[in-house]
């Protein structure tokens, strides 16, 4: 018996709230094997779609079950998968490669690490028919260093898929060789961008460079090379096994199968979520995700990471795919979807992660790393009370620049959080610049705090003021004395009685 | 690049750690990150030393090692704290206030974000997700793991690391 924290009881794990709306794929064994044990995984159809690719089907008719299943890319951008394979094994090279993007670098986002964790064996099994379908004999798998526990992991997986043929030579006595090596990243965020981590592979700066030429023609030491994701990886054992029209019969008209999504943030359940494309926000926020937590209001929900934006509630009944994101000004990114409650001040985190992409950028082209240290600077500015009125334009012109000229997503879509929030939340903004305001209380240069009159003289928030900016006597009403206060917010933690007022 | 004002203290067997690396690299397409990512296991940090041993044998430049081990924020020139703080300030974790958590750590051991104490013994760094969002905010200190961390609590974890 499941008791969920409504209340509500359930004998079975799928019919809780959490997991009714769900379908798993490429989680499908996620929590379920022991990711460590390969004959769990075979155990469970595992490399059967392998042994049915490589025996029964040419790389051709590979290809084209792919490019019939709808499949694109969820690292984010979305490219169809068959076609991209289909170039890779067109492309003219007598060594191919394969290589899998496990550099998870978006904050927020944890899927990849738990099939890596979970299910390693999928996406090994998935990488050996990539390289059968393009004529490949060589694969990498660019892991972040973050994620000891996944190399480990991979590293146990690859040794038992050689012990039991089913990496290295002769795979399945069909005479094709594939072996697969770990290459791990060392912290950089703009890794996650294909040119930039075959560029690291090769042991230099991870630096992208302009396309075309795509890396399907001329990729990792300058050969045709196809580059997926994790999780579409994960996808692809399924599809091979139960056919491209089944997975077709899930999704929207444009974007096929499901989407995992990394529920974090303000809301009651967090977790792992998968659901078919075209959910809406709403059943996964409210629905699985339980709602806002503490009596609070919700304000915005951020998918796409620093690529990304923040969508408002009055987007939540939007079918969510690849196109109906990017049309509402954010986009699927990687499926990070963290749940921002009243509290969150939308100017503080556009300042966030303009942040992290002036740490994040390479250097390589100027629009990105002049314009996103320029665009951070400026919302500095505003966060911090010196706003002036023609900001809000400077913004816009700024962003439309560094979009329009950098070279690649990275720089591209670094203005995305800056763009979403001018769009939703102009109010705040306008707020900060105008009123010299934070309505949500974060911008600390921003804030006063005063006593009201429901202060009864209990003296806490005068012994624990770290400033001794607040005097009064006991059972009279105490007072704030501005030019001391240091709004470290002591003192509105510390009183029971709701007599602290800040903004 | 600077020279580093703490000396270098790189031991013998260190060095032969070091010159096994790069013979199992040495042949493989791409060797330098994997060379470079063990000279950090080796010696807990990157030293100029250290730094023209790879550039000797592998037949590289020092400064195109220098700009390579530059660019990956996970290369450290200088050593960190014998415990390493690390806190996450991913999206979740940051909603949900780990600004606070890293404020109060710094407080408390007077140093900032990338710092080292002066008896060494401590060192912080912000990380960009450790993605574990669902036990936000989350820390660590070398390799124990804290989630649902509270501002309060940080006191109690240093007390944990100083004896």
């Amino acid at each position: 018996m499941i008791e969920s924290q409504s209340g509500s009881k359930s004998t079975n794990l799928s019919d809780t709230r959490f997991y009714k709306k769900q379908r798993r794929i490429a989680l499908r064994l996620c929590g379920i094997i022991d990711p460590e044990q390969i004959d769990e995984y075979i155990g469970y159809d595992g490399y059967e779609a392998l042994g049915r690719a490589l025996t029964e089907m040419k790389p051709c008719d590979v290809i084209d079950i792919l490019k019939k299943s709808g499949l694109r890319g969820r690292g984010g951008a979305g490219f169809p998968t068959g076609l991209k394979w289909e170039f890779a094994a067109k492309a003219a090279g007598e060594q191919k490669y394969v290589c899998c993007n496990a550099d998870e670098g978006d904050p927020g986002a944890f899927m990849d690490r738990s099939i890596l964790e979970g299910d390693p064996h999928s996406v090994i099994e998935a990488m050996t028919i990539a390289a059968y379908a393009i004529g490949a004999d060589q694969g990498y798998i660019y892991v972040r260093a973050e994620y000891p526990l996944a190399v480990k992991r991979l590293e146990i997986a690859i040794g038992k898929a050689k012990e039991y043929g089913l990496l290295g030579e002769n795979i399945f006595d069909s005479g094709f060789n594939f072996n697969l090596e770990i290459r791990l990243g060392a912290g950089a965020f703009v890794c996650g961008e294909e040119t930039a981590l075959m560029t690291s592979i090769e042991g230099n700066r991870g630096e992208p460079r302009p396309r075309p030429p795509f890396p399907a023609v001329k990729g990792l030491f300058k050969s045709p090379t196809v580059l997926n994701n994790v999780e579409t990886y994960a996808n692809i054992p399924q599809i091979i096994k139960n056919g491209p029209e089944w997975f077709a019969s899930m999704g929207t008209e444009t974007s096929k199968g499901t989407k995992v999504f990394a529920l974090g943030g303000n809301v009651t359940n967090v977790g792992l979520v998968e659901v078919p494309m075209g959910t809406t926000l709403r059943e996964i926020v409210d629905e699985i995700g339980g709602g806002v937590p503490g009596g609070k209001k919700f304000k915005a929900a951020q998918t796409g990471g620093p690529s990304g934006g923040c969508i408002p509630s009055k987007h939540f009944d939007v079918p969510i795919d690849y196109e109906q994101l990017a049309a509402i000004g954010s986009m699927m990114g990687s499926g990070g979807l963290i749940v921002m409650d009243e509290d969150s001040c939308m100017v503080d985190i556009a300042k966030y992660f303009l942040g992290f992409t002036v740490e994040e950028s390479c250097g390589k082209c100027n629009p990105c790393r002049i314009g996103t240290k320029r665009l951070c600077e400026m919302l500095e500015k505003i966060t911090s009370g010196k706003g002036e009125d023609d900001d809000i334009e400077k913004l816009e012109s700024l962003c439309r620049h560094i979009m329009s000229s950098s070279l690649c997503a990275l720089g591209q879509t670094a203005p995305n959080p800056v763009i979403s929030t001018l769009t939703f939340f102009k109010d705040e903004y306008i707020a900060h610049i105008k009123d010299k305001k934070c309505p949500a209380g974060v911008c600390k240069d921003l804030l006063s705090y005063t006593i009201n009159e429901k202060c009864i003289g209990c003296t806490i928030c005068a012994k624990n003021c770290p400033a001794d900016a607040i005097t009064g006597a006991v059972k009279t009403m105490h007072k704030i004395d501005q030019s001391k206060c240091i709004k470290c917010n002591v003192c509105f933690e510390k009183c029971k009685f709701g007599a602290i007022d800040k903004g | 690049m600077a020279d580093s004002t703490i000396a270098f203290k790189g031991t013998k067997e260190q060095e032969a750690k070091l010159m096994e690396a790069i013979e199992l690299h040495r042949s493989q397409p791409g060797p330098l990150m994997p060379v470079l990512q063990a000279a950090q296991d080796i010696y807990g940090y990157m030293p100029r030393e250290v730094l023209e041993i790879i550039s000797r044998q592998m037949q590289m430049s020092l400064s195109d090692i220098y700009g390579i081990v530059t660019f990956y924020s996970q290369f450290h020139l200088e050593p960190k704290g014998k415990h390493k703080i690390h806190i996450c300030l991913g999206t979740a974790c940051y909603v949900k206030g780990a600004g606070k958590i890293l404020e109060r750590f710094e407080k408390e051991l007077g140093i900032k974000d990338g710092e080292c104490t002066p008896d060494g013994n401590f060192s912080i760094d912000a990380l960009r997700c450790v993605g574990a969002c669902g036990l936000a905010p989350v820390m660590s200190v070398n390799d124990d793991v804290y989630g649902k961390v509270t501002e309060d609590q940080v006191p109690e974890i240093l007390a944990k690391y100083k004896a």
